[in-house]
């Protein structure tokens, strides 16, 4: 057992955050040394600590804080799947955000606060315990507020506000149901299958009610519809916070807790057995409906992608709720999957604003002939999150749909379908009018850089997770695939 | 040079006295080798010796930046000795063991504290200072006339002595009456808040941050060892109206805060929210509570010294406090706003802070208990204050409408690590809660409380 690695593997990029914040805007290049220096060390931590779990180490790190409570950190199967997204994600953002944000102000407060996020991320990831997932979520909504108020304009300051008023209501909500489930259980600490079903049956009631707050708390973060107001809001940051909060950070925060709730607090047999889970699915797939229906009624690229998001996420929570092995794995895959496509996306959306000033859908016309590789990696994103095979995102909705008529749940089928058939009306237009459609003259705001279409530090990291999620879908049936990592989570909660 | 040289030897000597306590317990020491009831008693139990920490280290604090504040100022003089007399009031309150040298501390720090917020000279802060004044004399006169009713009927103004004596009785009733009165208007519990804000608001800014961190505190501590040691034999129980004033404390306040336009005012507001939850464990009734109530003084005093220490810096920056006006103080203050930040992670009572530990502690309590409505008054009181200090810290991310021209003021180095370093405090009480928790429970007051 070891106690260094989690602490080394939050160290790797808080001590640079804290480091990055005294530096002055001109020591350009320490900054991208510690930048590249924390997220190339947080990855090989990472690797190293897959490697030791693979061979049966266990790693675990605890700090007591009251009595009976303590903050613990531990590398499950679950939190290495969110560790290694997040690890991975943030390299490639970190190389895109340095070539996103060349000369703009106050780039040592943003990689300051962007590094503390990434701590937070990791933190949620690792948590053993609520009381220390709850540290972790509510650092994660302090950090990320910088970032998207960063600007500074009064249409940041506004849009960071609505996050905040959203987040906060949620922490609290979370924090009530913590305080409230530790007077009950008098434990906290996450287990497979949950440590909740030997509770005396008089608790049940106050135990719905938990969940109902649990859920509206981390619901806020994931954004299921009511509470999903604030995400295309805050779209109003630059690419790479989009690209972060969208794809790792905040919403898979929100839906990392709700799976940590269902598999490790309450267990799903448990919860199913009172009933919390059909409403919650019911949920889930009416935020996929609407957050696509939503999605094709936005000219603006990064909105139309918000809204993508919102609908995309709830996935995730369907696949836990519908409360069967094989669906849990559609469910706990696509936090990878979602995650890979997403950040593809915003890439490639924050690739067209920064180059040739294009933020609408209506100025892509013919726009894969003056940028073919960005629009390459943005397809490849787009197909998959459509589903179609072999892409990642075909992965998730076949082991989604499997799961569900493997537990009676036909009806999920159509919700599948139906999201699938709103995907490709949303995405397909976008790719018909950047590929045939012929280009416009002029652009809205064009920079050269050479022969090149942009800038490489902007061009590479889309291609690399554009590979990424085709790979997953391509190799899904590998050793070290998120599949079959997803395989073996899902065993541990269903095996007798 | 020599009241920052008083400031560092009393701090080491309350870390002394902690030291002292922990190997051999509870002390009590005769002054002059006279015992009670003739002579003056000083007793120290985990309790007292907590609060001399938390005065060492806000002293100690507020002592260094204000060596930098009133550098180039024209009032300096009266500064040093009427804060080292007011610490001195503290310390002396914080080990008395008779409750009339109680009321000697206690005038001790009223008048000094009156003094200093008059030190700022101008017509806020003397108008301010006056009603301070008055408010603070009528206090102190209910709790002598409490004081005097006790002496008459039991013949004894030792604590413990008097503990031991107490019956119900229509002189002790009426000494509880004066006695939490005078004290509760000393506290700014609402309704009694109104003298509050302006005091602290206009006064020099270490004063704001002494008078908020550390002198309301002080009459809440007396407060507390009436309650626990002396009149738990009489047999009354009022708790469940201190809790309310104080549930309702942390609403008014807090909506207050969120409606005023300059900084300090704001933050003045905020205080008496915060004092609301100081009080809730008495409705509460449980252990738990208390420690979580006792956890709240320590990290509210160096949350609000740290926060009355950024707005000072931020008010001497930009030549005034208006919240609106703000312009990019996040970029051109960095320290100080992350101080104000930090500080105000703990006011939330957002994790990991003091002010998290405290909270849940109490939260913890009134669910037990299905004490809803006190669980819910906490929760809504901490999204309000994450409101009013987010509307600040929003303004400062962003440029301001109206740019006067005027060159900012520079802020020296020491004026802005002092807040950042007692913020950061704030938040570490959060992690460990074990430690304070088990100086605490030295000699336990709180101990023999039934839930």
């Amino acid at each position: 057992m070891s106690t260094l690695l989690p602490l080394l593997l939050l160290a790797s990029s808080l001590i640079p955050g804290l480091i990055i914040f005294f530096l002055n805007e001109e020591q350009v290049r320490l900054r991208i040394t510690l930048n590249m220096a924390g997220a190339i060390i947080k990855l090989a931590l990472v690797l190293l600590m897959v490697w030791g779990v693979y061979h049966g180490q266990s790693y675990e790190a605890r700090l007591p804080l009251l009595p009976g409570l303590e903050l613990a950190l531990h590398a499950d199967a679950l939190a290495l799947l969110f560790v290694v997204l997040s690890s991975v994600l943030w390299l490639v953002t970190t190389v895109y955000a340095i070539g996103y944000l060349e000369d703009s102000p106050n780039r040592s407060r943003f990689f300051g606060f962007f590094s503390l996020c990434v701590t937070a991320t990791v933190g949620v990831a690792l948590s053993d315990n609520l009381i220390t997932f709850l540290l972790f979520y509510e650092l994660l909504t302090l950090s990320t507020y910088p970032l998207i108020i960063h600007r500074g304009t009064e249409v940041a300051r506004k849009a960071a506000k609505v996050y905040l008023f959203y987040t906060l209501v949620g922490g609290a909500l979370l924090l009530l149901a913590t305080v409230w489930l530790y007077t009950v259980a008098g434990t906290l600490s996450f287990t497979p299958k949950g440590f909740l079903a030997g509770i005396d049956p008089q608790h049940h009631n106050v135990l719905v009610a938990i969940f109902v707050l649990l859920i509206a708390g981390f619901g806020v973060k994931a954004a299921i519809i009511p509470l999903h107001g604030w995400l295309p809001k805050a779209m109003v940051a630059a690419a790479p916070v989009s690209a972060l909060l969208h794809a790792v950070a905040v919403v898979k925060a929100g839906a990392f807790g709700i799976v940590r709730v269902i598999h490790e607090v309450y267990g799903v047999a448990f919860a199913s057995s009172l009933g919390l889970l059909m409403p919650l699915a019911l949920l889930a797939a009416a935020t996929i409906i609407y957050g696509s229906i939503r999605a094709l009624y936005q000219d603006d690229l990064k909105r139309r992608l918000a809204y993508s998001t919102i609908s995309q996420v709830s996935y995730i929570i369907l696949g836990s709720a519908i409360a069967g092995p094989v669906a849990a794995i559609g469910g706990i895959v696509h936090l990878v999957h979602q995650g890979l496509m997403k950040i593809t996306l915003f890439f490639c959306a924050g690739n067209l604003a920064e180059t040739l000033g294009i933020h609408k859908i209506s100025e892509m016309n013919g726009v894969g002939r003056r940028m073919p590789w960005t629009m390459a990696a943005f397809t490849l994103a787009a197909l998959g999150m459509i589903g179609v095979p072999p892409l990642a995102g075909f992965i998730s909705k076949w082991y989604l749909g499997v799961g569900a008529l493997e537990a009676d749940q036909g009806w999920v089928i159509w919700i599948l379908m139906g999201s699938s058939v709103l995907n490709a009306a949303y995405f397909l237009p976008i790719l018909h009018a950047a590929w045939f459609k012929p280009p416009s003259p002029v652009w809205p705001a064009e920079r050269h850089f050479g022969n090149k279409e942009t800038a490489w530090a902007l061009l590479l990291p889309p291609l690399i997770t554009a590979l990424f999620s085709l790979a997953t879908g391509l190799f899904a049936n590998t050793e070290f695939s998120p599949l079959q990592w997803a395989i073996f989570i899902s065993a541990l909660e269903f095996k007798p | 040079m020599l009241g920052l040289s008083a400031a560092i030897a009393t701090a080491i000597a309350s870390v002394a006295l902690y030291l002292q306590l922990l190997d051999n317990g509870p002390l009590r020491y005769a002054v002059g080798g006279w015992g009670a009831p003739l002579g003056i008693e000083l007793y120290a139990d985990g309790l007292s010796v907590l609060m001399l920490l938390m005065s060492a280290l806000v002293g100690l604090g507020v002592s260094l930046y204000a060596l930098r504040y009133f550098k180039h100022d024209a009032q300096p003089a009266g500064f040093w000795p009427l804060w080292l007399m007011m610490w001195t009031g503290l310390n002396a309150l914080f080990l008395a063991s008779d409750i009339f040298n109680l009321y000697v501390t206690l005038e001790l720090i009223g008048l000094s504290a009156v003094a200093l917020v008059a030190l700022a000279g101008n017509r806020h802060a003397l108008s301010g200072a006056m009603r301070y004044l008055l408010v603070s004399l009528l206090a102190s006169l209910c709790y002598l006339l409490g004081v005097v009713l006790l002496y008459h009927a039991f013949g004894t103004v030792d604590i413990q002595l008097l503990g031991m004596a107490m019956k119900a009785s229509p002189a002790s009733y009426a000494a509880l009456g004066l006695m939490v009165g005078g004290l509760l208007l000393k506290s700014a519990l609402f309704p009694f808040h109104f003298w509050l804000p302006p005091a602290h608001a206009s006064a020099p800014t270490p004063v704001s941050a002494l008078l908020s961190a550390l002198v309301v505190k002080a009459s809440f501590y007396l407060l507390l060892r009436l309650w626990f040691d002396v009149f738990p034999a009489a047999n009354v129980d009022f708790g469940w109206l201190l809790g309310t004033l104080g549930a309702l404390a942390i609403l008014w306040g807090s909506v207050q805060a969120l409606r005023q336009s300059r900084l300090k005012m704001l933050i003045a507001y905020s205080t008496v929210a915060q004092l609301g939850y100081l009080f809730i464990p008495f409705a509460l009734l449980s252990p738990q509570a208390w420690q979580g109530g006792i956890y709240f003084v320590l990290s509210h005093a160096l949350a609000k010294a740290a926060m009355f220490m950024a707005a000072g810096n931020i008010l001497k920056f930009s030549g005034h406090d208006r919240i609106t006006d703000l312009d990019r103080i996040a970029q051109r203050l960095p320290i100080t706003m992350t101080a104000f930040c930090l500080a105000g992670v703990s006011l939330m009572g957002l994790p990991p802070s003091g002010g998290f530990i405290a909270k849940w502690l109490m939260l913890d309590a009134a669910l037990t208990h299905q004490q809803w409505m006190w669980a819910l008054v906490m929760i809504v009181g901490g999204l309000l204050a994450a409101a009013y200090v987010f509307k600040v810290v929003g303004y400062a991310f962003t440029k301001a409408d109206v740019q006067d021209n005027k060159p900012a003021e520079s802020i020296p180095a020491l004026m802005e690590w002092a807040p950042l370093a007692l913020a950061v405090t704030a938040i570490l009480l959060g992690l460990n809660a074990n430690y304070p928790m088990a100086l605490l429970s030295i000699g336990n007051p709180l101990a023999g409380v039934s839930p």
